[in-house]
């Protein structure tokens, strides 16, 4: 119940504070032109696979929102309170530490999990002309949003760990971009290293769903990377109690 | 049973010290006053008492519940106002009095009426639409306070209610949180005495994280002039003035101080105690042919209260 309250909280103070609308119109304008971009390349040449291959080149631009985006939407949700002092209100009322935590992971899901429906355009237009498979687009999107989610936990973590917002959103690009490159140095590292990198670089995982497939091992991957760094987060409220303040 | 009951709490931050074995117990309907300079650890003590971190040794219960066994029980009982007067800026005064109202879990049609309570409580009905960022200092204060009252906590903890605020405006915070006392127990913490004992039934004082005293405003003003105290100005030579004032019966010691007026010099005097010595010192400037401008009661401030207090406890030690 409480979380809810945090929920509508946060949601509205993403919109009051203009910083949703900003995100989203940079990602709008981004992705539109990226989308028109691959559409002209598709039409161009003909004979390539509209069907899936539009959606597979957009998509994987797309990774740009969650990547670069997310860190501006999540960097507010701890630093802004622990500047404000608003925070020890919060710890000072009778409300659980993860209400607190899910309530404002939530709100910054919503705000983002709009962000990707209003490019449902794309794939509207596209009808119009074409018949538009629905399959592989699911697939995209529920990849995109999978991604999303991991990187606003990740960002709710790392915002949890400083009071100064611009620090919160490069250190959230930064683990970030590790994360998706992990699996980048095959040349070097050995095979079994490799291995493992494949399994929890953020990448690998993405590309399986842009190619249309939804991989039972990639929705746990996210989601166990999203209960991670939740985890993290709670952790990170915790320690108050060990006195270091 | 006591509102408040605080046994041995003690709390290190790593090799610092926050507070040392601190014990009291605040009645029912009681205001008390946390009184001592920044850094005595008087927010410390309040942060513990709100469950924002624990302590590190001693317990404490409030309206019956352990701090460290049930602090949401805790947390339900108590209103906190902390020192920066937390605020969401971008927020109107009723959509944040709102929002802590769901945060206190005060149900979702009930929360407009509460937080309409509190507003009127603290005078800001006119303001409830207003953008918190805008409103004066004063105002910002009240909402901090109206906050803490949302569902009529049992006990009020309120961290330099009236810093900053303008004599008029700290007349009304007074006022308010006079109003409060009977009904309500209220903890408030200030570095200003006349404060204290304006508003509070008692008063605990702390320094550096020791506490040094736990009584009523009148019996501590009463302790620390035991030793009475003299203040003395004149048109004289300072060291004329001191050498003079020394040889009169019953001046224990003669301290300079700074005058009023850059022509006059001023002393501080310690007499004997149930001396008379009053006529006497007025005499003795009389005779030298000074005129003498000021002679009255010493103000002792708060740092020197603190040093009779540190002083009287280390000698009955």
């Amino acid at each position: 119940m409480t979380m809810l309250t945090i929920l509508s909280k946060e949601l509205r103070s993403y919109f009051s504070s203009l910083i949703a609308y900003v995100v989203i119109a940079m990602f709008l304008i981004v992705a539109g032109y990226s989308f028109y971009t691959y559409l002209v390349m598709f039409l161009t040449f003909v004979g390539a696979d509209l069907k899936v291959g539009l959606w597979q080149y957009t998509f994987h631009y797309l990774r740009f929102a969650p990547l670069t985006l997310i860190p501006l939407l999540t960097m507010r949700l701890f630093a802004e309170e622990k500047k404000m002092g608003t925070i020890e209100l919060l710890f000072t009322a009778p409300v659980r530490d993860l209400d607190i935590i899910l309530g404002k992971y939530c709100a910054c899901l919503l705000v983002y999990g709009l962000m990707l429906a209003l490019t449902l355009l794309y794939p509207a237009l596209i009808a119009l002309y074409f018949s538009v498979e629905p399959g592989p687009l699911l697939a995209c999107y529920l990849g995109l949003l999978l991604l999303g989610a991991a990187c606003i936990a990740c960002g709710t973590f790392v915002s949890s760990l400083t009071e100064n917002q611009i620090v919160a959103s490069i250190v959230t690009v930064a683990v970030l971009l590790t994360l998706w490159n992990l699996d980048w140095n095959e040349g070097v590292a050995g095979r079994q290293a490799v291995a493992v990198l494949h399994q929890i670089s953020l990448s690998e995982h993405f590309l399986n769903f842009i190619k249309g497939v939804i991989d039972t091992d990639s929705v746990v991957y996210y989601l166990s990377l999203v209960f991670f760094f939740l985890f993290l987060t709670r952790c990170s409220l915790a320690t108050r109690t060990w006195g270091l303040k | 049973m006591p509102a408040i009951e605080v046994e041995h709490l003690t709390k290190t931050y790593g090799s610092a010290r926050g507070i040392q074995d601190i014990s009291f117990s605040i009645e029912r309907g009681e205001i008390m006053g946390f009184l001592g300079p920044n850094g005595s650890g008087k927010t410390t003590t309040m942060r513990i008492l709100t469950c924002f971190f624990p302590p590190t040794g001693g317990s404490a219960r409030i309206c019956g519940h352990d701090i460290l066994e049930d602090p949401f029980s805790v947390r339900r009982s108590v209103g906190y106002l902390p020192e920066s007067v937390p605020l969401y800026r971008d927020m109107t005064v009723a959509d944040y009095l709102g929002f802590f109202a769901g945060i206190k879990g005060i149900p979702r049609r009930a929360r407009a009426a509460a937080a309409a309570e509190v507003m009127e409580r603290c005078g800001l009905e006119r303001h409830a639409r207003r953008m918190i960022g805008m409103l004066s200092k004063g105002f910002r204060q009240r909402v901090g306070i109206a906050q803490a009252m949302l569902g009529s906590p049992e006990v009020l903890i309120l961290d330099e209610p009236t810093v900053g605020l303008d004599p008029r405006q700290i007349a009304e915070i007074r006022d308010l949180i006079k109003s409060l006392g009977g009904s309500r127990t209220v903890i408030l913490s200030t570095h200003i005495l006349p404060e204290v004992s304006m508003t509070c039934d008692r008063v605990i004082i702390m320094y550096e994280g020791r506490l040094l005293a736990v009584d009523t405003p009148a019996n501590l003003v009463q302790r620390i002039q035991a030793l009475p105290r003299l203040y003395i100005e004149a048109d004289a030579p300072a060291d004329g003035l001191a050498a003079a004032l020394i040889r009169v019966d019953g001046v224990r010691a003669v301290d300079p101080a700074p005058g009023q007026s850059g022509s006059s010099a001023a002393c501080i005097l310690e007499t004997e105690p149930g001396a008379a010595v009053t006529n006497d010192v007025a005499r003795c400037v009389c005779e030298q042919g000074w005129t003498l401008r000021s002679l009255g009661p010493a103000s002792m401030t708060l740092e020197e209260i603190f040093i009779r207090l540190i002083d009287e406890q280390e000698g009955r030690a």
